[in-house]
């Protein structure tokens, strides 16, 4: 990668690092992050539970200052241009309780009133869909409404970078195809959204590049379609065996197209370059080793198949994988 | 000119949660009043107190109750030992007398109203078996406006009242919008901290202006309290007591994360100075070693210049040290506030 002028970049740190003291020893909830966001693109940190996500989204917003490391801000630094700089970010934290007895336009209002400049709070009620909701307390708004109100604070102030961290966790389909189009016509506008999510179908549509964060660190960076065709194949082949049958990994390593085995759940997994090639020589290979198929599925490769690869671990604490 | 104005958006944001709560309504505004009402019928419908007495069972028990019994003041049972025992413990009866070699009172010497009874009864029986007294006396009875228990108490409520809106009104408040995790995402926009500190003491100033009205006017209305200073330098006064009030409020949330440790914290400022600060009776009646602390509280400072200036009509100006007292707690509450407060 080419390196980016600094009027190019919404953000850009070095060698970030946050520790905790936790019991005795000491506990890196970001360990030694070298980023850059530019304007214009909608960048999304992708992780799992506590790989440092929150912790970095909240350096980057000023709210948490950083143990060691460089971090730059539309060309501002934190601790010198703070008020300028809060002036033109938006943001929307992970869990905020908006006061439930103010109504969605007061609550625009309330937040209207902290930037120099900013846009209509009828007009941001407008982009995410809440203008028939002005008149309603906060309290009795769903979940996906609220969600949408603390996107609407967060667009207020007419930002020119926008944090999201987990805009959509939680939301119904519905709720968050509407987000992002919030989103896509915020980037569209020339200006930077860093999002965080768990949700690698949420990163490959909506995010021009992603970092793969675990354990504070990233690795791996890039767009999602540059990650994916990274695996080697853009395929996936699941199947398991009857009776919970077991075949050799290097039988299937062998075969055909494949390029990695994985043992996975009750299954196993084939990242595999050309599906009508590998499926049959699988199919004919577990015959001969008489094994019968309960279950086959192919599918393109995905985000989630990038981290497992990494990692060897799923992105979501509820698919644990028993490798 | 801005369309919006943060402190003014801020303030309406406050006044428009309060008034859409009930609860704090009823709390604020009714419950102090249904206090004072209770505690004035309580006190001021009681000229003659009742003294329960218990005699121990004997021959001549009988006689000594007829005795007793010519003033209607005492109420008189007689009962085996153990029982007598038993409902002098539980507070049933107030002293008991053993007949004997003369008489033998029991009674329980911390109790006022004990040892008030054991000296009436003692009168009676002595007066009873022959006494005369040496000197003539007579009594007064006190009921005019302006001296009785209800006069006392209504600014005592009024501080009161104060000091819990006060500490509830924004220490709770605070600390209920740091759990939300609205005070993180307000300080994440280009507020100014300033502006988010007054408008939550401004608020607490404007609510408290119907609070002063509905205690005083209960205390006019129903019970003829007098109100003999400015009503005008009683506002200064309570706005002043309010504001320190809120100072403490504030200090008292700057860096607890959890609703209980708040209402624990509050409960330890407020439970001593309901007792020691003049609010129900005098803080006089502490041993004089006590003094010291309790004429350093704020509330016992506020309740007596409240009083000073309902009941006595003195000037604002003539209660300027206890004013000072009043707002050093608060000065120094806020200079520790904005050293100390947890925003994030």
């Amino acid at each position: 990668m080419k390196p980016l002028s600094h009027a190019e970049l919404a953000i850009s740190c070095r060698d970030l690092r946050k520790q905790y003291k936790g019991s005795g020893e000491v506990v890196y909830a970001v360990n030694g992050l070298d980023l850059e966001i530019r304007s214009g693109e909608c960048f999304g940190l992708l992780g799992p539970n506590g790989a440092g996500k929150t912790t970095t989204i909240e350096i980057f917003e000023g709210l948490l200052s950083p143990s060691s490391g460089d971090v730059e801000v539309l060309g501002m630094y934190w601790g010198e241009n703070d008020n300028e700089l809060r002036q033109k970010i938006g943001i929307s934290l992970q869990e905020t309780r908006f006061p439930e007895k103010l109504k969605v336009l007061e609550t625009l209002e309330l937040f209207r009133s902290f930037y120099r400049e900013g846009r209509r709070p009828e007009d941001v009620m407008e982009t995410v869909g809440l203008t028939e909701k002005a008149g309603s307390l906060v309290g009795k708004l769903s979940g996906g409404q609220r969600q949408r109100l603390a996107v609407a604070c967060a667009l207020v102030g007419n930002p020119r970078l926008l944090f999201l961290d987990e805009p959509t966790t939680g939301l119904d389909p519905q709720s968050r195809r509407k987000l992002w189009d919030v989103i896509r016509r915020f980037r569209e506008e020339g200006r930077a959204v860093l999002l965080t999510t768990h949700y690698m179908e949420e990163a490959e549509r909506l995010c021009d590049r992603v970092a793969i964060i675990d354990h504070g660190e990233i690795i791996a960076v890039g767009s999602p379609v540059e990650l994916i065709a990274g695996l080697g194949g853009e395929h996936i082949v699941e199947f398991s065996m009857n009776n919970g049958a077991d075949i050799p990994v290097d039988v299937l390593e062998d075969l055909p197209a494949v390029l990695e085995v994985r043992a996975d759940g009750n299954g196993i997994s084939l990242t595999v370059s050309e599906p009508h090639i590998a499926i049959p020589a699988l199919i004919q290979s577990l015959q001969s080793h008489e094994r019968s198929l309960s279950r086959l599925t192919t599918r393109h490769a995905s985000l989630e198949d990038v981290f497992v690869n990494l990692t060897g671990r799923h992105l979501r604490d509820d698919e644990i994988s028993s490798s | 000119m801005m369309k919006y104005h943060p402190l003014n958006e801020l303030l309406k944001a406050r006044i428009r949660e309060f008034l859409r709560e009930p609860e704090t309504i009823f709390w604020v505004y009714v419950f102090p009043v249904l206090i004072a009402i209770g505690l004035g019928i309580a006190f001021s419908n009681r000229p003659v107190n009742r003294v329960f007495v218990d005699i121990q069972e004997h021959v001549i028990a009988e006689d000594i109750a007829a005795n007793l019994k010519q003033d209607s003041v005492f109420i008189v049972a007689i009962h085996t030992e153990s029982e007598c025992k038993e409902r002098l413990r539980l507070g049933k009866s107030l002293v008991v007398v053993i007949p004997g070699e003369g008489f033998t009172y029991l009674f329980d010497p911390t109790r006022p109203e004990s040892v008030l009874a054991r000296q009436s009864v003692d009168d009676a029986l002595q007066r009873a078996a022959g006494r005369r007294d040496a000197v003539l006396t007579m009594d007064r009875h006190v009921t005019e406006p302006g001296t009785r228990y209800i006069d006392f108490l209504i600014p005592g409520l009024l501080g009161m009242n104060l000091l819990a809106g006060s500490l509830w009104g924004v220490g709770y408040y605070v600390v209920d919008i740091r759990v939300k995790k609205l005070l993180k995402r307000l300080i994440a926009t280009p507020m100014k901290r300033v502006h988010f500190l007054i408008a939550s003491i401004g608020g607490r100033m404007i609510f408290m202006i119907p609070e002063i009205i509905v205690i005083l006017g209960a205390g006019v209305l129903f019970f003829k309290v007098p109100i003999r200073g400015s009503i005008f330098s009683i506002l200064i006064l309570s706005f002043l007591g309010a504001f320190s009030f809120t100072g403490v409020g504030l200090l008292v949330a700057c860096r607890a994360r959890k609703l209980e440790t708040v209402s624990g914290l509050m409960n330890l400022i407020m439970l001593p100075m309901y007792l020691l600060s003049g609010v129900f009776f005098p803080p006089e009646r502490f041993p004089g070693i006590m003094q010291i602390p309790i004429q350093a509280l704020p509330l016992t400072q506020f309740n007596y210049a409240l009083r000073a200036l309902i009941l006595d009509g003195m000037s604002l100006a003539s209660q300027g040290w206890r004013l000072g007292i009043i707002l050093a707690w608060g000065g120094i509450s806020f200079l520790l506030t904005l050293r100390w407060f947890r925003w994030n």
